[in-house]
């Protein structure tokens, strides 16, 4: 008789992983930003595949500590890996993920493959679509600049990509 | 990391390491001279756009120097592929900062000092018009790793091509600006012509699929590309005659790099081994 190992159901890694926020916006979560790509779990442990918002984010490391250490109580042996294989893109961030970026002062990205930096991005704060970029680049690599001319308030984008 | 399936067993990460390397050699070193315009850029819009991009360049280097660790540790070890990501981290390190000057790959072109603000221009918009026809063809690379690295990178660049493409129309346009656009644009081109010096192995790398096309057929696309781009603004591309300036993907520096480079391997040299 095989000794039973105390597998995890994936739907409770899943919970888990939404209480990981991400570390620049609060509420956030990994789920919701859609940086989750897979998530496995079985005999041999936890299993989950994570892929990066930018290539060039300082916080890979980070973000992939964050989510290794909430994961550890569930599991004897967790793995939390990076991935390049399937290309994170802004269509993934989810409806939920949409509404935080919005409650957190941020326009979320337009829902299209191409970049497109002349578009008028929404005004977070007022609704006005009488916005203006100020720049594509911003405080971190996922974020640009903008102003609103309804309600004169500076605020940031996430990027589409 | 775990590449997946790919044609690369045994042996061939020395195949593919000039490859990989004068890949990241460049993006590292001109993530490094152009971060020095942080604080001081022309006005804080470019401040911060310079800084962004200048990072976004550094991080590509980063992840397509882990791919060249992870196919040494694949060709060494009989182990299952892999390592701890903080091993890797070192590893990586030691790449970045740890190789004898004659070690790196990167072209002349990104090697210069950033120069003044329509050099900077001049020489980051040969750079990405080149790097874009580089990365559209490497992004069908038989090397899988590579390939689905640099497809992400494709969308990430198109930011900093927009971006240069809008100051080359302003500083072509401007009276005081144009002159010094077009002394640095003449200035560059041996060096943007030496750019696609032949790699090492090169030509085994294309016949095993790592590169879908030469060195060669890439500069062709390329200067075909930018000398219509260029004709728009009344600007001709390089003389047929001139003779590219290479030597940097064969291990050979630029004038200045010793200078740039005991600043940039500084606190490496200080602390080997340090994580930060």
């Amino acid at each position: 008789m095989v000794a039973t190992k105390t597998i995890t159901p994936e739907e409770e890694v899943w919970d888990a992983l939404r209480e990981v926020d991400d570390p620049e916006i609060p509420g956030l979560s990994v789920v919701d930003l859609g940086i989750i790509r897979s998530v496995r779990s079985g005999e041999d442990g936890i299993e989950v595949e994570y892929m990066p918002t930018f290539t060039g984010c300082p916080a890979i490391e980070a973000i992939r500590e964050v989510i290794e250490e909430r994961l550890r109580p569930l599991s004897e042996r967790v793995s939390v890996r990076v991935t390049w294989e399937e290309a994170w893109t802004s269509d993934r961030i989810s409806e939920k993920g949409r509404e935080r970026l919005r409650m957190g002062g941020f326009a979320p990205p337009p829902r299209e493959g191409l970049i497109e930096l002349r578009r008028a991005t929404k005004c977070p704060y007022c609704g006005s679509h009488d916005t203006q970029m100020e720049n594509a680049f911003g405080p971190t690599l996922c974020r640009s600049i903008h102003y609103c001319n309804g309600c004169h308030q500076p605020f940031e984008g996430f990027k589409p990509l | 990391m775990h590449p997946s399936t790919h044609a690369y067993e045994h042996g061939t990460d020395q195949l593919l390491r000039p490859l990989l390397l004068s890949l990241a050699d460049d993006d590292f070193m001109l993530g490094y001279r152009d971060s020095e315009w942080t604080g001081i850029a022309p006005m804080l819009e470019e401040d911060i756009a310079m800084s962004s991009v200048s990072q976004d360049e550094i991080g590509h280097a980063r992840a397509l120097y882990e791919i060249s660790v992870e196919m040494g540790r694949r060709a060494t070890s009989d182990e299952e592929y892999g390592g701890s990501p903080k091993t890797i981290a070192r590893e990586v390190d030691a790449l970045a900062y740890g190789r004898e000057k004659t070690e790196y790959h990167s072209s002349w072109l990104a090697e210069h000092h950033r120069g003044d603000w329509a050099f900077t221009i001049a020489r980051r918009y040969l750079y990405e018009t080149a790097d874009e026809v580089r990365l559209e063809a490497l992004s069908g690379s038989a090397c899988t790793p590579l390939a689905n690295v640099l497809t992400k990178v494709r969308r990430e660049e198109r930011y900093h091509t927009m971006h240069l493409r809008t100051w080359l129309d302003r500083l072509a346009a401007s009276p005081a600006a144009r002159p010094r656009l077009l002394a640095a644009l003449h200035s560059l081109w041996p060096d943007a012509l030496g750019f696609w010096e032949e790699l090492e192995g090169e030509d085994s790398l294309v016949a095993s699929g790592a590169m879908p096309l030469s060195s060669e057929a890439m500069r062709e696309r390329w200067l075909t590309r930018i000398t219509a781009e260029l004709e728009e603004h009344g600007i001709s591309g390089p003389d047929a005659g001139l003779t590219p300036r290479t030597g940097g993907r064969r291990g050979e520096r630029s004038p200045g790099f010793e200078e740039f480079w005991a600043e940039v391997t500084q606190v490496y040299r200080l602390h080997p081994g340090a994580t930060w």
